[in-house]
């Protein structure tokens, strides 16, 4: 009875349907199609969303306004008193970000033999990692292939994928799975042990492996779990706020801020690994978001700050399913896998309106024309809204698939009095995922000697559109290789004394630029006190 | 909109009433930084202890996921401290109980069943100690798997348990050593090795825009 009104007469309207569109199959959208539909509706082609930088590695490049802010935002250092001599830590190798790339790069680093401190803005673990629901993609089956894994990436995201970066991510992937389950990840499994996979958006083979719908959850909880095991050290609560480069300007080490205590303290290091996340809780363009609460684009801020450019920082992706209702899951992620399962996106009337395997911006923009353009949307909170047709998994896969291949889902929706078994849902895009980010190369490294990165700060992996079950896939990948590396570097590094020059240096080109707002960055947190962003 | 009143770490305010207890903590205007996470319910960062007007029992709850009401009173329990055993994954036998030689304090269960009643997820945490206790790990695996280590069970323990843990070590032993092996990953992943797919990638490494484009648009899509 939760549903108002109009949304009960529509959804009589879709149940209407269901037995029809049950043995229905639409076809794909045209490459052409495509292109119209997302130039027309993406938010990524949404100009007044978007603001040329004028300082930095990336001056004229567009990105997201609420990301040029802060990427032209102030130093904390600048009104601190911090003394950059005063070194409170030393370690060989520093990890900054506890998520799923920072605890694969600590696990390696220190099995490599290297000193690891990690330090982390929340808790050991809090990351969007834990909230990927769907799955985690490899070409380990028998007709699949690293080349199929390849070109469905390359294909997803428009051709501009890094082709060094995209090869290591299909040819490592099989591994990757190998070195999760070698943990204890307890992926879903047949009977004789061959995993069991399933299509995602934009997949030609079924691929994506899973834990239920607790894929990322449960890979987090081992990794976190490992990590301690490692011997590696966690600092919690400590964001960093900013690198230290020495007089040559390799990696030296970062400066930390005890949210619990107010205090910075410096931290030495022989390299730095940045895996500070994504930016969801920046809200572009008024978007509800999926993400964690500190995805605040900080690993961003840093590196452009110590001159590192960044790759494809304008594009965004919208997940095409968050939950439009009720209230307290506004913005939520619905798991894509509710699609792999072959579940519809259905209008008002009932009709189904696209192929719902194509690809995340697709699906999205889709969505946004069905509602905005046609007007064929439920009028949810904030704005019309369409359905999910959940209950078409169970009837196409028998009674009880949901409850083992979508207990998360069931769970979040049965608190508020809707069985998804039963009814469907309603879903408008959220923001998501960070498609951009820090311009690294196949070894994770990046421009300053010492300084690598990886995870969903990084950019190029996924070109301008990621698959779904790719970034699960690249912070297990990319964030091995950067323990690897930045541990082998740490044997032969010796950094000078740490400075903060190349934050002056920006300084004085912002101040040049005419920049006067005193926006400090990195955010850290979002700001939602006295119910600001209470659509996110 | 109807407001109803709650105490919020001891503090009256008036909030909306279809507000979680997070949102009604920053409507009233808490910055979080701590008790704060994924607000989706996933990460069990968020636990809290509350009490209704007039009841004398307390309730356990992810802050997220939990409306207010009219009278509620709500405390804290983020950073609770739990009993983590460190252990060498390649080197723990799977044969013994060694989930209850790590945790020997499971076997001190009073079958309160205090843990699985305020568990947020539902979940029958006495159940899956018993298993432990047993050593039957699958079944622990099995039950535990939608825990999200909230430590809601541990708090509310008279035995002293540290039950989230005890759920990660058996469903890590499962994965790794209970479950069956993948041969086609093994097989996989050994081809790689030998270099058998790298010439493929390679060709379409080298491959125009436009090579690529007709590749992408003429692949055939698994049934």
């Amino acid at each position: 009875m939760i549903y108002t009104e109009e949304m009960r007469a529509s959804q009589a309207r879709v149940e209407a349907t269901r037995s029809i569109r049950l043995s229905e199959t639409l076809p794909r959208f045209t490459a052409e199609e495509k292109d119209v539909l997302l130039k027309q509706f993406h938010p990524d082609y949404h100009e007044d969303g978007f603001t040329r930088l004028s300082v930095g590695p990336n001056k004229g490049d567009q990105v997201p306004s609420e990301l040029a802010v802060l990427l032209q935002g102030q130093s904390r250092m600048d009104e601190a008193d911090v003394d950059v001599d005063h070194i409170q830590f030393e370690t060989d190798v520093l990890v900054i970000g506890g998520g799923g790339a920072g605890a694969a790069a600590a696990i390696e680093a220190a099995r490599h033999g290297a000193k690891v401190l990690m330090v982390t803005k929340l808790r050991l673990g809090d990351a969007n990692t834990g909230m990927a629901e769907g799955g985690i993609q490899a070409a380990d089956k028998e007709h699949d292939s690293p080349a199929a894994h390849y070109l469905d990436a390359m294909g997803g995201g428009h051709y501009k994928n890094i082709p060094e970066l995209l090869s290591e991510l299909v040819l490592r992937g099989p591994e990757a799975i190998q070195w999760l389950s070698s943990l204890g990840v307890l992926f879903d499994k047949e009977r004789d042990g061959a995993m069991v996979t399933t299509h995602g958006g934009g997949t030609s083979y079924k691929r994506m492996h899973a834990c239920g719908d607790y894929t990322g959850a449960e890979i987090m909880r081992v990794l976190r779990d490992e990590v301690r095991n490692a011997g590696v050290d966690v600092i919690e609560y400590s964001p960093a706020v900013e690198l230290l480069l020495d007089g040559d300007g390799q990696a030296a080490g970062a400066v930390l801020y005890d949210f619990d205590t107010k205090e910075y303290h410096i931290v030495r290091a022989k390299s730095v690994i940045l895996a500070a996340g994504g930016a969801g809780r920046l809200h572009y363009q008024g978007f509800p978001t999926s993400n964690h609460y500190g995805s605040t684009a900080d690993g961003l801020v840093m590196a452009y700050r110590a001159g590192v450019p960044l790759l494809y920082a304008g594009a965004i992706q919208y997940h095409p399913t968050g939950a439009a209702y009720p209230p307290q899951i506004y913005g939520a992620l619905v798991t894509e896998k509710v699609r792999s399962l072959d579940a519809m996106l259905v209008n008002k009337d009932g009709d189904a309106f696209l192929h719902p395997l194509e690809t995340r911006d697709v699906v999205a923009a889709a969505i946004i024309r069905e509602c905005q353009e046609r007007n064929k949307g439920v009028y949810a909170l904030h704005g019309q809204a369409v359905w999910l047709d959940t209950p078409m998994v169970d009837i196409l896969h028998g009674e009880g698939t949901m409850e083992k291949r979508l207990p998360a889902m069931i769970h979040m929706y049965e608190k508020f009095g809707i069985d998804i078994r039963k009814q469907p849902i309603l879903v408008y895009p959220t923001l998501h995922y960070q498609n951009g980010g820090i311009c690294i190369g196949a070894k994770s490294e990046t421009k300053i000697p010492g300084l690598y990165a990886a995870g969903e700060d990084v950019g190029g992996i996924h070109g301008k559109n990621r698959l779904m079950g790719n970034s699960l896939l690249d912070i297990i990948v990319f964030g091995r290789i950067a323990g690897t590396e930045a541990a082998a570097y740490s044997e032969q590094a010796h950094p000078g004394k740490g400075n903060l020059d190349h934050v002056r240096r920006f300084d004085e080109e912002r101040a040049a630029a005419g920049i006067t707002e005193k926006v400090l960055s990195p955010k850290l947190l979002p700001d939602y006190t006295h119910n600001r962003g209470t659509r996110g | 909109m109807k407001m109803v009143t709650v105490y919020l770490l001891g503090k009256m305010f008036s909030v909306p009433e279809d507000l979680t207890i997070m949102r009604a903590m920053e409507y009233s205007g808490f910055r979080l930084v701590r008790g704060c996470g994924c607000r989706s319910g996933f990460c069990g960062a968020c636990a809290v202890v509350y009490r209704l007007k007039g009841q004398t029992e307390t309730h356990s709850a992810l802050a997220c996921q939990t409306k207010v009401e009219d009278g509620m009173c709500v405390g804290r329990l983020e950073s609770f401290p739990i009993k983590k055993m460190e252990y060498d994954m390649e080197d723990l036998p799977v044969a013994g109980n060694v989930v209850g030689q790590l945790y020997p304090e499971i076997y001190n269960c009073i079958h309160c069943n205090a843990c699985t009643r305020n568990c947020p997820q539902g979940i029958q945490v006495m159940k899956y100690i018993a298993l432990a206790q047993k050593g039957d790990y699958a079944g622990c695996a099995k039950e535990s798997f939608r825990c999200v280590c909230c430590n809601i069970c541990a708090a509310s323990c008279p035995a002293k348990i540290s039950h989230g843990p005890v759920g990660l070590l058996a469903r890590r032993l499962m994965g790794k050593y209970i479950a069956k092996k993948s041969r086609h990953l093994e097989d996989r992943v050994k081809a790689i090795q030998e270099g058998k797919y790298i010439a493929d990638v390679q060709r379409l490494m080298e491959a125009d825009d436009d090579e690529l484009r007709r590749l992408y648009e003429g692949r055939t899509i698994e049934k």
